[in-house]
């Protein structure tokens, strides 16, 4: 698969090669980013996952990544935000209070609590929204310790259960926000993101 | 449902997998890339990639190898030995972990897994403790088990959870290579006191002893003589973990 091109954000912590590799195998050209005017012409913008909430949200801000980032989510052009990049989307996160987020929709990222085993590892079942235009139901390979258990009003969610449901993925038009890690969830992921990048 | 995880270890040393008994007598088991990619053809959740010589030769992990592996999977990707600094982990990040295990350092220097957690968040710090059973105890091996710490490894771990690390890594010296099945008694006593996912490794001999350190309470369990000899492979091993009411990743 060819096509247009994906320009990942760069917020200082991410694995980047990770996520490059994935759309490399898909043969979509992938390169990373730090530059706010790329990030609002780029075809396609990965926010990828890994990394602290407020460190990031600092880091963003401080290179004007922040602005650009909503600017193209409220503008509906195709972006893919990966784990902790789902959760910068929110309004707030328990895990850095006094940092707000990219408040692309409503909610706060809150912590799993014990006895759960925090942070949560591993491969977990993901159940589509009949509405998804991407998610198909399968097992995602999940690194997180917060996560959104309400799903914010006009998003199509798909849920997952770690001690009570949680938020998988949520979908608006163009953009996908994923709680797990596509990138690292073998065939599954490979095939979920041919999907994002020929149907969103 | 969290299902559990099978994830084979690949101990490399000069770009080749190597695999010793008791962290000694390494020998050559193959190629990183190809042995990366058959594993996870074969169904396995993940892999770990230690650099057993690295802190023992003063130097960071090969990064080569750690691309070529990245290149060659779509499965998160573990890698430890000779992590000193965040900047360390960022490099082996970039060159394509997902997750940084450290277990030298943060020994000498436990701010090191605040650190890390501060700035990757708590899911990417792995601590990789080796286990040395001594005086009815286990105590903390490091430098590739070449020395060990002044310190019991239960209370270690609970230190380093309370600092950040994320996930627990916990080989037996003892049992490493041994194929005389997982060291059940020291995984039961550190799952009974941390609140934080723990990799069972060292003694694996048959797909039941990875059940039997399932039921001990490890989250994942990590195998590499078994592998490595094609003693078992992975699919064989979930089946069995299957039937045994085990729930993992089909």
């Amino acid at each position: 698969m060819s096509g247009p091109c994906v320009a990942v954000i760069e917020t200082g912590a991410a694995n980047l090669a990770s996520v490059l590799a994935a759309f490399q195998r898909l043969g979509t050209p992938a390169t990373t980013t730090s530059d706010p005017d790329r990030v609002r012409t780029a075809d396609r913008v990965v926010l990828p996952g890994v990394g602290a909430f407020g460190d990031v949200m600092r880091r963003l801000r401080s290179r004007g990544l922040a602005d650009a980032i909503v600017e193209r989510c409220d503008g509906g052009r195709p972006v893919l935000a990966v784990c902790l990049g789902l959760q910068l989307l929110a309004e707030r996160s328990d895990e850095a209070p006094e940092e707000q987020g990219l408040a692309v929709f409503a909610g706060t990222v809150t912590r799993f609590a014990p006895p759960l085993k925090v942070p949560q590892l591993g491969w977990n079942l993901v159940s589509a929204a009949t509405a998804s235009r991407v998610i198909e139901s399968g097992h995602a390979y999940f690194a997180n310790s917060y996560r959104l258990d309400e799903a914010p009003s006009g998003w199509t969610a798909s849920w997952a259960t770690h001690g009570a449901p949680f938020v998988a993925a949520l979908e608006r038009g163009s953009l996908l926000a994923c709680q797990f890690h596509p990138e690292l969830s073998g065939r599954w992921g490979a095939a979920l993101l041919a999907r994002w990048i020929t149907r969103c | 449902m969290l299902t559990r995880r099978v994830i084979p270890c690949l101990d490399t040393r000069g770009g080749r997998v190597v695999k010793g008994v008791q962290f000694r007598n390494l020998r050559d088991a193959g190629s990183p890339a190809e042995c990366a990619a058959r594993y996870e053809a074969d169904g396995a959740d993940e892999l770990v990639l230690l650099d057993v010589s690295a802190t023992v030769e003063g130097r960071a992990h090969a990064l080569a190898t750690v691309r070529e592996v990245r290149r060659s999977i779509a499965i998160p990707l573990t890698v430890g030995g000779g992590v000193q600094s965040a900047g360390d982990a960022a490099a082996l990040l970039d060159a394509g972990a997902d997750k940084v295990a450290i277990n030298t350092a943060a020994v000498r220097q436990p701010s090191i897994l605040s650190e890390l957690a501060a700035r990757f968040g708590s899911q990417c710090v792995v601590l990789s403790v080796d286990a040395v059973s001594r005086n009815d105890d286990w105590f903390v091996a490091v430098r590739s088990g070449t020395s060990l710490a002044p310190r019991t490894v239960v209370e270690w771990i609970r230190e380093a959870a309370a600092l950040g690390a994320g996930e627990i890594l916990l080989t037996s010296v003892d049992r490493d290579g041994t194929r005389s099945g997982y060291d059940v008694p020291l995984i039961e006593a550190v799952t009974g006191s941390v609140g934080v996912p723990v990799v069972a490794s060292g003694g694996a001999g048959s797909a039941n002893d990875l059940v039997t350190a399932i039921r001990a309470g490890a989250d994942a369990v990590l195998a590499a003589s078994i592998f490595h000899d094609n003693a078992t492979t992975i699919s064989a091993v979930k089946c069995v973990l299957a039937a045994a009411g085990v729930e993992v990743r089909p």
